[in-house]
């Protein structure tokens, strides 16, 4: 029996937001980890693991992590693809853990492109 | 590899996940095996080592019932139904692994062939609005904190913090909430008598007896967020000014109430029921009281009764249970949905829940969208939408492109609306124009194959049984009502029976006590009103054009299609069909019982089975012998 008080009620409703926030749909920021049989083979399960791992030292959930197929270029993977609100979206290649980290603190969280790991700006267009 | 060991380490202690995958577990969905899913994906997931990434989470009823057992993917949104553990293995490394959706398990509407990826292109959700059912499918039901997450109990901090009872009590007047169990009065004008009243202690009750065939509203409410129930209980103690209360529901709702239990013992836990509540002074407490699925206590005064112990019989009012109810004390007897709906409108303001819905109701409805229809499920619309929104729309229209016939509302209170009425929209005043009632949301398609007669006769089969045979009109009313109407369908209806049904019906209406007799005659006074000429037909002409009644259709084998095949005939279970091998079968009509199996074995291809009504049926008698099928074609078709 914990009778909580009006405030660890409101401390525990911002505790228990952040258990929920993946079903809520509010995100700045997408990152796209290519997982086709290559990206698996380069890798691609440490790049989501070293993903995820930022993602839960942040206070504010606001960044959606997803899974996609193969990207059509396997000899840079893993790859991942970063899309910004309302911004062109990055494609990433030959991805480490150590790169991962760097992209998401300077490029997620930053807003900067890491122009050194960064292989294309924008989608390619459909014919 | 020591970086990606160290790495799953990390994992390991992570409460991050980067896929929720929203399994519905409404009953609907257990019954189809939801948790033999749960089991496939948890299993599957652990073998391909992504049970740290990815988590199963348990819901109440996502409303797509007809989809069942289904899960909703977050946060892609991605929607899955008709799932089988055979289909987990491949779904978990697809989708979950390699990112690749599955089409083959999405949802496609009929007729088309591209599937429809996200639950929120699904046109079934499209209409809809959300406010009762603001959690379905987003939280577990089975823990607080995800209410809580989702400003569950906010309205309660509001209102204990800064709301008296009676500012309370203005905002749900002002609101225009009305009762959602069927009658639709007012329910801050009920809390305001009661709050008036001198005698002590009140009570609130939660009625959650819901009783209509194939109406499942307030069981998904408790089984997909019962807190929301709870939270706006808890509000109209404090606004009425009551420290306990009850929540009536029937024994048949097993889940709902191990929900809903579990929901009182989090509550009690976290201090929000009990004494002393969020230290504001005020409290309350409520307990569960189940009652053994007698459809009379659906009515509030029998509801009373149950709870008290006694046998489960209405009383004339008044006195209304607001003045004189449970042991004779003021009460408030309020449905599911309408305390469902308090929490938000303290939250988002009586003016913005007014501006919902027309002129006289105000807000959504929930409704369970059955019978023949393409879309089956639970859906919640705005007041004020059309029956044909409501049916083409979101229910996807009518399978095999079969004609729209009509639609019953309000259950076995309710009546039949035609066709022709489909452009009405829904509210309880329009509805009860139209001669049927809101009722407490059960809504059932009719097609063309529906009979009329036979749907009224089903619903006062019902009634009369459910009659708690306290008054002579309900309790002799119903069965005089069956009694001709089971004349009409079985072929013996006689000139004078429509009249009757009438007359019967009215007095029925007029001299019952409570809302079980004054509103069982509907079904029957809403057919003959929009029907009549089915009646007609099955009295005068012997006629059933639904080919439903028994007694007034034949089956009979076409010669000229029928290949000889003896497929009806090793089926048919009386062994009513004679015939060889490459001889057209014959139907003996003294035999058959009508069952249609042969109808049901006869391939599509081949189709010589058909029903025969009314006058078509005078020269089929089944006498004569089998003949070769190429043979005597022709001349035999003449006969």
């Amino acid at each position: 029996m914990e009778q909580l008080t009006l405030d660890e009620l409101r401390k525990k409703r911002k505790e228990a937001q952040k258990d929920i926030y993946l079903r809520e749909g509010k995100y700045k920021s997408k990152i796209i980890v290519h997982m086709g049989t290559c990206g698996i083979a380069a890798g691609a399960r440490e790049i989501v693991s070293s993903f995820l791992g930022e993602i839960d030292m942040l206070n504010e959930k606001d960044v959606m992590l997803t899974t996609s197929g193969c990207a059509g270029l396997c000899s840079m993977e893993p790859m991942a693809t970063v899309e910004l609100l309302n911004l062109p979206s990055v494609k990433y290649g030959h991805l480490t853990p150590e790169k991962t980290r760097r992209i998401f603190n300077e490029h997620i969280l930053g807003g900067d492109i890491v122009k050194e790991y960064a292989i294309g700006i924008g989608s390619e267009k459909g014919g | 590899m020591l970086l990606g060991l160290a790495l799953k380490k990390e994992v390991d202690k992570m409460a991050v996940r980067r896929i929720e995958l929203m399994l519905c577990t409404g009953t609907g969905c257990v019954a189809g095996g939801a948790f033999r899913i749960k089991v496939a994906l948890e299993n599957e997931l652990q073998k391909q080592g992504l049970d740290k990434e990815i988590s199963v989470i348990i819901t109440g009823c996502n409303g797509f019932c007809g989809q069942g057992p289904l899960l909703v993917v977050q946060p892609d949104e991605v929607f899955y139904g008709f799932l089988n553990p055979e289909d987990i293995p491949v779904l978990v490394q697809e989708h979950f692994l390699k990112g690749r959706p599955v089409k083959k398990l999405m949802f496609t509407p009929p007729e088309k062939k591209e599937p429809i990826p996200l639950l929120s292109e699904i046109p079934f959700f499209q209409k809809q609005l959300l406010i009762v059912l603001r959690n379905k499918g987003i939280i577990d039901p089975e823990k607080i904190d995800e209410y809580i997450a989702r400003d569950g109990y906010t309205a309660l901090e509001k209102v204990l913090t800064s709301m008296t009872p009676d500012e309370v009590i203005e905002e749900i007047t002002h609101s225009g909430l009305r009762g959602r169990g069927g009658a639709g009065f007012s329910t801050g004008t009920k809390w305001k008598i009661c709050r008036a009243e001198q005698k002590r202690p009140k009570y609130i009750i939660c009625n959650c007896d819901e009783g209509d065939p194939g109406a499942y509203m307030d069981r998904s409410v408790f089984e997909s967020d019962p807190h929301t129930a709870i939270e706006g209980m808890i509000i109209g103690a404090y606004a009425i000014g009551v420290s306990s209360g009850y929540i009536y529901v029937r024994t048949e709702y097993p889940l709902a109430i191990k929900r809903m239990e579990l929901a009182i013992s989090q509550a009690r836990n976290y201090g929000l029921l009990g004494t002393n509540i969020l230290d504001s002074g005020f409290s309350y407490d409520l307990e569960i009281r189940e009652g053994s699925g007698a459809f009379v206590c659906g009515e509030e005064t029998s509801l009373i009764h149950s709870i008290e112990g006694k046998g489960p019989e209405p009383r004339q009012r008044p006195p209304f249970p607001v003045q004189s109810g449970i042991w004779d004390y003021p009460t408030v007897i309020n449905n599911v949905e309408t305390w469902a709906n308090v929490p938000v409108i303290i939250n988002r303001g009586a003016d913005w829940f007014s501006e919902i819905g027309t002129e006289t109701s105000k807000g959504t409805k929930i409704f369970s969208l059955v019978g023949k229809i393409n879309n089956t499920g639970l859906i919640e619309v705005p007041m004020g939408i059309t029956l044909r929104e409501v049916v083409y729309d979101i229910g996807g229209g009518i399978p095999g492109d079969k004609e729209f016939k009509a639609v019953q509302t309000g259950g076995p209170s309710g009546g039949c609306i035609p066709f022709s009425m489909i452009d009405v929209p829904i509210d309880y005043e329009s509805l009860t124009n139209a001669g049927s009632m809101m009722g407490s949301g059960g809504m059932i398609v009719m097609d063309e194959e529906t009979c009329m007669v036979d749907v009224a006769k089903f619903f006062i089969q019902f009634t009369n049984d459910e009659s708690c045979g306290k008054c002579t009109t309900c309790r002799d009313g119903s069965e005089a009502l069956l009694d001709v109407l089971g004349n009409i369908t079985s072929g013996v209806g006689k000139e004078g029976d429509l009249e009757f049904l009438e007359e019967v019906g009215m007095a029925v209406k007029d001299a019952s006590m409570c809302g079980l007799g004054t509103t069982l005659p509907n079904p029957v006074l809403s057919t003959l009103k929009y029907f009549r000429d089915e009646y007609d037909a099955h009295i005068k002409e012997r006629r059933c054009s639904a080919l439903v009644c028994k007694n007034l259709i034949k089956y009979y084998i076409l010669p000229e299609k029928c290949t000889g095949c003896r497929l009806c005939l090793k089926n048919c279970p009386p062994e009513a069909i004679k015939g060889e091998l490459k001889h057209i079968h014959i139907i003996d009509q003294s035999k058959c019982t009508k069952c249609g199996t042969c109808l049901d074995v006869c391939p599509p291809k081949i189709s010589a089975i058909i029903k025969v009504t009314g006058e078509e049926t005078e020269n089929i008698t089944g006498t004569e012998e089998p003949y070769p099928v190429k043979k005597k074609k022709g001349e035999k078709n003449e006969a």
